[in-house]
């Protein structure tokens, strides 16, 4: 038998999940709370009047006072971020594979791209206003907009530097065209598709929130500026709140399907996240 | 009969400024079922000679055919392990073993049973389901091995396969390499600059100049098989070694 000289890297302990967790997102959730607090103490001490900076606990009552309108608001713009997000995604692969693939896109298409980035959403959305109308259309427009880049790009990226001496191999092994891409290209492109859309995720929920600013009939956005133009800045804050968490959860979904997807990406790497 | 592997006048410069030559002038022939080996220095262009039979480089000029196909016009004729092994990090290690049988048709049942029963050979077992990242580099270089092995081809190319492995896995692995070869008579070209090694497994050893490489010098190994340790003592041994170590340092000077 072949001795232990030769030992495998040693994998990590799975620690328990709940006591990583608490390591992780502690410090994090200490800092929160603590500057929470400070915000109260601030405001209550100052007087600062309610339509310049609420206290958290005024915010908590103004979420408790509209919860009835919130699930259909947080629920529209939940709708519009991922299927903007989902369009955008796959539009942002496709577009790799083809940059990949024909080099003449890529020379023509790239440079389009990046300066297509420099156009402000905010000057394009009350346009796709115009074009699209007052309902969930438009929106979903301007989440494309913002989520297809990061896809784009990190998979173009991803595609490009998929490992030469792999796909060699695979050559010498006498693999075809599509071996290969299953095999080789697209495993390899996965990790960089999933970094490109976790950015996608973080930008989705602002980037719907934005365009409903500009006419809607639902969404949080709707709900923020109804707030702000009747001076109930506490619902603004309950809208800004919300916002923040969906993004959230966003990102989070993207994380979990990333690991399930890839997970030799995560392999020996202990089990937090 | 035809040889397995026939190489003429070959040579092989990289694109660049200036252009690297990398080999020039080789001639060779392995027939078929024996076992040949290539030493050299490193850089001297062993690596670039097995990509040439490979099919994966067309060389400048020269002929090489594998099996009495043109390797320069065809690719997967014979079985190669790169240097260092290279494994898919997204395949666990099973699979990766079996990828070489998978893509020439094997069926993947067969294919996995065969593996399973070499993974334990190879001191590999418990091991079938970790990613490559989590094994060792001597492991990977191990189911890298036995993914050639594994891929149905009567040519078998192995670009310092026991480079990562310590001196006693590496015995094992000559132990397990002479007792597949005597059952299996494929022709095996093999690279290493390790010259007992190469006198150990070997019917006959190239010696290759540094660069442009070129084969300067061939030596026969006698000895009886199935060796063991105890011919690396005999006198014989010594002295056929100790000629191929002033063969190879005439060569990388
Ligand atoms: N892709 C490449 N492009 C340019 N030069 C290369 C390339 N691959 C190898 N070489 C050069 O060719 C020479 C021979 O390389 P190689 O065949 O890998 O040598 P060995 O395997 O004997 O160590 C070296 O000088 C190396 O730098
Ligand atoms: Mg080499």
């Amino acid at each position: 038998m072949t001795v232990a000289i030769d030992l495998p890297r040693a994998r990590l302990p799975g620690a328990g999940s709940a006591g990583r967790f608490l390591a992780n997102y502690l410090p994090a959730t200490l800092l929160l709370v603590a500057l929470v607090g400070f915000w109260e103490a601030w405001v209550q001490v100052r007087n600062t009047p309610s339509y310049v900076l609420p206290a958290p606990s005024l915010v908590w009552e103004a979420f408790l006072r509209t919860r009835g309108t919130l699930p259909g608001h947080t629920l529209t713009t939940l709708n519009e971020s991922l299927l903007g997000l989902g369009i955008g995604a796959l539009a942002g692969v496709a577009l790799a594979s083809l940059m990949t693939s024909v080099a003449i896109v890529r020379r023509v298409l790239y440079p389009l791209m990046i300066v297509s980035q420099t156009i402000p959403m905010i000057v394009l959305a009350p346009l796709l206003t115009i074009w699209f109308g007052f309902g969930i259309e438009p929106k979903v427009v301007v989440v494309l907009l913002v989520t297809f880049f990061p896809v784009l790009v990190s998979t173009t990226e991803a595609l490009l530097g998929a490992d030469r001496n792999l796909i060699a191999l695979l050559q010498s092994m006498g693999a075809t065209r599509l071996q290969t891409l299953r095999y080789v290209l697209l495993p390899s492109a996965l990790p960089g598709f999933f970094a490109g859309l976790r950015i996608a995720a973080a930008y989705a929920v602002t980037g719907a929130v934005i365009a409903e600013l500009m006419g809607a009939q639902s969404g949080l956005g709707l709900y923020i500026t109804r707030s702000n133009s009747a001076f109930r800045t506490d619902q603004v804050f309950v809208g800004i709140v919300l916002v923040a968490l969906l993004s959230l959860a966003l990102f989070a979904a993207v994380h979990i399907i990333n690991r399930l997807a890839t997970p030799w990406a995560f392999a020996g790497k202990g089990d937090n996240s | 009969m035809e040889p397995a592997i026939e190489v003429e006048n070959l040579a092989h410069a990289y694109p660049g400024k200036p252009p690297v030559q990398a080999v020039m002038d080789v001639n060779m022939v392995a027939a078929e079922g024996e076992f040949v080996s290539l030493v050299g220095s490193s850089g001297c262009g062993k690596s670039t000679l097995l990509k040439v039979l490979a099919g994966l480089i067309r060389p400048t000029s020269g002929h090489a055919s594998v099996d009495g196909q043109d390797a320069t016009q065809s690719i997967g004729v014979a079985a190669y392990m790169p240097q260092g092994g290279v494994l898919l990090p997204w395949l666990r290690a099973l699979a990766n073993a079996t990828l070489g049988a998978t893509i020439a048709g094997v069926g993947r049942k067969e294919a996995t049973s065969h593996a399973r029963e070499l993974f334990e050979r190879f001191g590999l077992g418990g091991f079938e389901s970790a990613w490559p990242s989590e094994l060792s580099g001597g492991m990977q270089q191990r189911v890298a091995l036995l993914r050639t092995f594994l891929t149905p081809r009567s040519t078998i190319l192995l670009d310092e396969p026991f480079g990562a492995l310590d001196a006693i896995t590496r015995r094992e692995m000559h132990a397990w390499l002479q007792d597949v070869w005597a059952n299996e008579r494929r022709t095996v070209l093999f690279v290493t600059h390790d010259v007992e090694e190469a006198l150990t497994l070997s019917d006959r050893v190239y010696v290759m100049s540094k660069r442009p490489g070129t084969l300067v010098a061939e030596f026969r190994s006698p000895f009886p098989r199935p060796r063991g340790r105890e011919i690396q003592t005999s006198p014989e041994f010594a002295t056929l070694k100790g000629q191929l170590l002033d063969a190879l340092e005439a060569a990388s000077s």
